[in-house]
């Protein structure tokens, strides 16, 4: 594990739809390179807080600081920005555009940044081949299986070297093989390149490929590895 | 597991001494417990008095690590009825995380806390498991999943246990 200092920090959140609280007070950081799992039943708040944690969802208060910098203060084009380029995403499925072959999703977030359509390709097919996939370039989504389709996402997420990778249920549509291989070549590429990983599941097995786990409860987020050393 | 089996079942491939025996136990199951010589040889002798293995040769030099053993014909049936003969479940009824659980209740404790550090427990030796599977070989990874899948059972019980904590202490209390 290479972690530095705390890269991503929440204070204090809190987030409600309607009157029910999906957050109500949660805490939580992640360090440079360190996979943390976010755990918690069904409800408990868990997608609510990556979402706020990658800026998708605005909390109706608390903070929530990336690198030293406040993600609520900044404007719309900026936070935009920092998803473009330092963040990277996973999601259950769904993800890929059926319309491009898998080079060309892989490729897509370095297109959305202005990069050469031969050069974003020539990095999509190196991470492709880090995530043993690069024999599907070619392929449309809708050709691969979902483990090869979920390897695509995961080469999609890494392409522009992004200094945080929010996976939400990543391996939620797998069988156990298939899930496993994604989280073997997903926390290998992550940790080798220094990338943090906040990954939602409610998977234990999937949840074991983190260094420590915060339980979200409630809609407040525990850090039971914090509590066990205390 | 059987020991006096798997042992039988390792000398199938041919004859071989006490120490080599034990060395190819270990090697294939022993994972984190191996064999003492004196286990050993208490198997062997008695599978030599119930006839199923045999003493091969005895190497110079004495003592009854020299001695090598052949399986017999009888053995072989012995190992393959064995292998033919289901395993009788685990029933798991007996759990001392459940003792614990109402215990605490009983005693007036709560039971939250108590579940939330076994969790991490679990979890613990999960991540320690997931980590050796990566850089070990087919056997490592599947003996590693045996445990991974059995301590994701217990995990998915303390997770439906703590979402049961209310009713099960008001039943407990009553």
């Amino acid at each position: 594990m290479m972690s530095g200092g705390p890269l991503l920090v929440a204070r204090e959140l809190r987030k409600s739809y309607g009157p029910t609280p999906a957050l109500d007070g949660a805490e939580f950081s992640v360090r440079t390179g360190e996979v943390v799992a976010v755990m918690g039943p069904s409800g408990s708040g868990k997608s609510t807080l990556l979402h706020c944690l990658a800026g998708i969802v605005t909390p109706d208060s608390g903070t929530v600081t990336y690198d030293g910098r406040g993600l609520s203060a900044m404007p719309d084009a900026e936070r935009s920005a920092l998803r473009r380029t330092e963040f990277g995403f996973i999601f259950q499925f769904g993800q890929l555009v059926p319309e491009l072959t898998c080079v060309e999703n892989v490729a897509l977030p370095l297109r959305l940044t202005g990069v050469k359509r031969r050069e974003a390709e020539r990095t999509a097919l190196h991470w492709m081949d880090r995530l043993e996939v690069a024999d599907l370039g070619p392929k449309r989504p809708g050709e691969v299986s979902g483990g090869q389709g979920q390897r695509v996402a995961v080469a999609r997420s890494l392409v522009t070297s992004p200094r945080v990778i929010f996976a939400d249920e990543p391996t939620g549509a797998l069988d156990s093989f298939n899930g496993e291989r994604v989280m073997t070549l997903l926390t290998e590429a992550a940790r080798s390149s220094n990338t943090a990983v906040v990954l939602v599941t409610h998977e234990v097995r999937v949840a074991a490929y983190s260094d420590r786990e915060v339980v979200v409860r409630d809609g407040k987020a525990r850090d039971m590895t914090l509590e066990r050393t205390k | 597991m059987s020991i006096g089996h798997t042992l039988l079942g390792l000398l199938e491939s041919g004859p071989r001494h006490g120490y080599d025996l034990k060395r190819a136990f270990d090697e294939r199951f022993g994972h984190d417990r191996p064999l003492h010589y004196g286990q050993v040889y208490a198997t062997m002798s008695r599978l030599l008095k119930n006839g199923l293995v045999e003493v091969d040769g005895i190497e110079a030099g004495g003592g009854p690590e020299r001695k090598r053993y052949a399986i017999t014909a009888a053995g072989v049936t012995d190992v393959e009825k064995w292998l033919e003969q289901p395993e009788k479940p685990d029933p798991y009824l007996q759990s001392t995380l459940y003792t614990k659980v109402v215990l605490a209740l009983l005693t007036g404790r709560g039971a939250s806390d108590l579940l939330d550090a076994q969790r991490a427990e679990h979890l613990r030796l999960m991540r320690t498991l997931t980590e050796r599977k990566r850089h070990g070989d087919l056997s490592d990874q599947l003996i590693c999943d045996h445990a991974l899948f059995h301590l994701e059972a217990d995990l998915r019980w303390l997770e439906l246990t703590a979402a049961r904590l209310d009713q099960l202490t008001a039943e407990v209390r009553a």
